[in-house]
């Protein structure tokens, strides 16, 4: 797996942050998030608390701001439609610059940014202290079903095979003149993408066979 | 197209949660008859697929790009239980390990895309599959279609979802015209990278085409003896 361990939002450290137990982590950010969401939007000191609070748990934590700041990328499909929010929503109207926009559309633009932006980071900072094998440890204690559990553990054992395997294959097919972007070369992006089902679910064959040959019964050992 | 946190109101937010949790209890009990004992590698693996073909990115048009939703090719390709329960494995991985889609947007993702995406795209799929000629050729057709309705029909959904719990005072008109015609566009390159996918499969291994079994059913095993012997 030549991408090492850990996942790409991982941030090795050794702090309180990264040492505490998985489920108190998935449930404090549950908890966070669920408090930022069902915050007024006019309750602006509020925001500040909760930004404040981050900024502490950041700190401990010892990831640098910067690294959470460049991963804030995710969040840029819908700063568009929060940009958009005061040109199409209703209500009365102020002049800025020279634009008709509306009041209630800027507040609910500021609501979407503070409270998307805050729970980005909040699971930004989740990511960044905790292993992905932890995550799967704090899901199963907090009662996740045992088969999901599974799932998701095949899934993050195999994500960086699978996605190396499609790297590869759309570097050949760019070293070969195509474009995967054109449409007109979607007929060989989606054979690659054939080729990839294929090689995944004989992967996931082979596994379990294996599997089966040292003991599996459908259960993992506890 | 991922919902992310604050996007819909706290309400809102866990009522979809309580329907996703359902939903994903459904999918669990029948992808363990869709996959036996070897649910969870099979499924891990086909999960694993989905989120790498997510990342293909193909141009939607004003530069924006938008990616597979996989939801309709999930559904052909696995089966409609154990595709929604990959989806939902891929979203819940995507939010917890990526910070991709809010994590109490989680259940509004689930129902969006294993409910929504994979119920439609697997309904209209088996909706053609009665009309088509039943070929094996007609599998793909049938897919891309399926496709093709999948994504509009999501996009209403979430617009509903907006009416019920949007934080913003937005005439909903307009916004259902808008999403309805980006996403009939969304919806054509999902139903061509889905239709081509597909037949790729059902050139090579038509046995791993769950669409497909019915039709495999009754093909007799066919021995061409002239090919081999001239």
């Amino acid at each position: 797996m030549g991408a090492g361990h850990g996942h790409r939002l991982h941030y090795h450290g050794h702090s309180r942050i990264h040492r505490a137990e998985p489920h108190h982590k998935i449930l404090a950010l549950l908890g966070f998030v669920l408090v930022v969401v069902a915050t007024p939007r006019d309750w602006f000191p509020a925001y500040a608390g909760f930004l404040a609070v981050l900024g502490v748990v950041i700190a401990i934590s010892g990831v640098p701001v910067g690294y959470l700041l460049k991963r804030l990328v995710v969040e840029i499909p819908f700063v568009v439609f929060a940009l958009l929010m005061p040109f199409i929503a209703l209500g009365p109207t102020v002049e800025v610059l020279g634009m008709t926009l509306s009041k209630p559309g800027l507040l609910a633009a500021w609501a979407l940014l503070a409270k998307g932006t805050l729970g980005v980071l909040a699971s930004l900072t989740l990511a960044a202290t905790t292993e992905p094998d932890d995550v799967l440890r704090g899901l199963q204690r907090l009662r996740m079903p045992e088969l999901v559990v599974q799932i998701m553990g095949f899934m993050i054992r195999y994500l960086d095979v699978v996605t190396g395997e499609l790297r590869r294959m759309t570097t050949a097919m760019r070293s070969r003149g195509c474009d995967p972007r054109s449409p007109r070369h979607w007929p060989a992006l989606a054979k690659a993408l054939g080729a990839l089902f294929i090689r995944s679910y004989e992967r996931g064959e082979r596994i379990h066979l294996a599997m089966l040959s040292r003991g599996y019964t459908g259960r993992l050992p506890s | 197209m991922h919902v992310p946190d604050g996007f819909l109101d706290a309400p809102t937010s866990i009522a979809t949660g309580v329907v996703a949790t359902a939903a994903v209890a459904v999918a669990l009990r029948g992808a363990r008859r869709e996959l036996d004992d070897r649910t969870a590698p099979m499924a891990g693996l086909v999960a694993a697929f989905v989120f790498a073909a997510q990342m293909i990115n193909f141009p939607v048009g004003a530069g924006t790009s938008g990616h597979l939703l996989g939801g309709a090719l999930a559904a052909v390709l696995v089966g409609p239980f154990t595709g929604a329960l990959c989806l939902a494995v891929v979203l819940l991985v995507q939010g917890l390990l990526f910070a991709d889609g809010g994590i109490t947007a989680l259940g509004t993702n689930i129902t969006l895309f294993s409910l929504v995406a994979v119920g439609a795209g697997w309904l209209v799929f088996r909706g053609l599959q009665l009309l088509l000629p039943r070929r094996l050729s007609s599998v793909p057709v049938a897919a891309g279609l399926a496709g093709l309705v999948s994504v509009p029909v999501t996009a209403v959904a979430f617009v509903a979802l907006f009416a019920a719990g949007g934080q913003a005072p937005v005439a909903l008109e307009p916004v259902l015209t808008a999403m309805l015609g980006w996403h009939v566009l969304i919806g054509v390159g999902e139903a061509l990278i889905t239709a081509l996918v597909v037949s790729s499969v059902v050139a090579a291994r038509p046995d791993l085409v769950h669409g497909a079994r019915p039709l495999l059913a009754t093909r007799g095993l066919e021995i061409r003896t002239a090919g081999v012997a001239a």
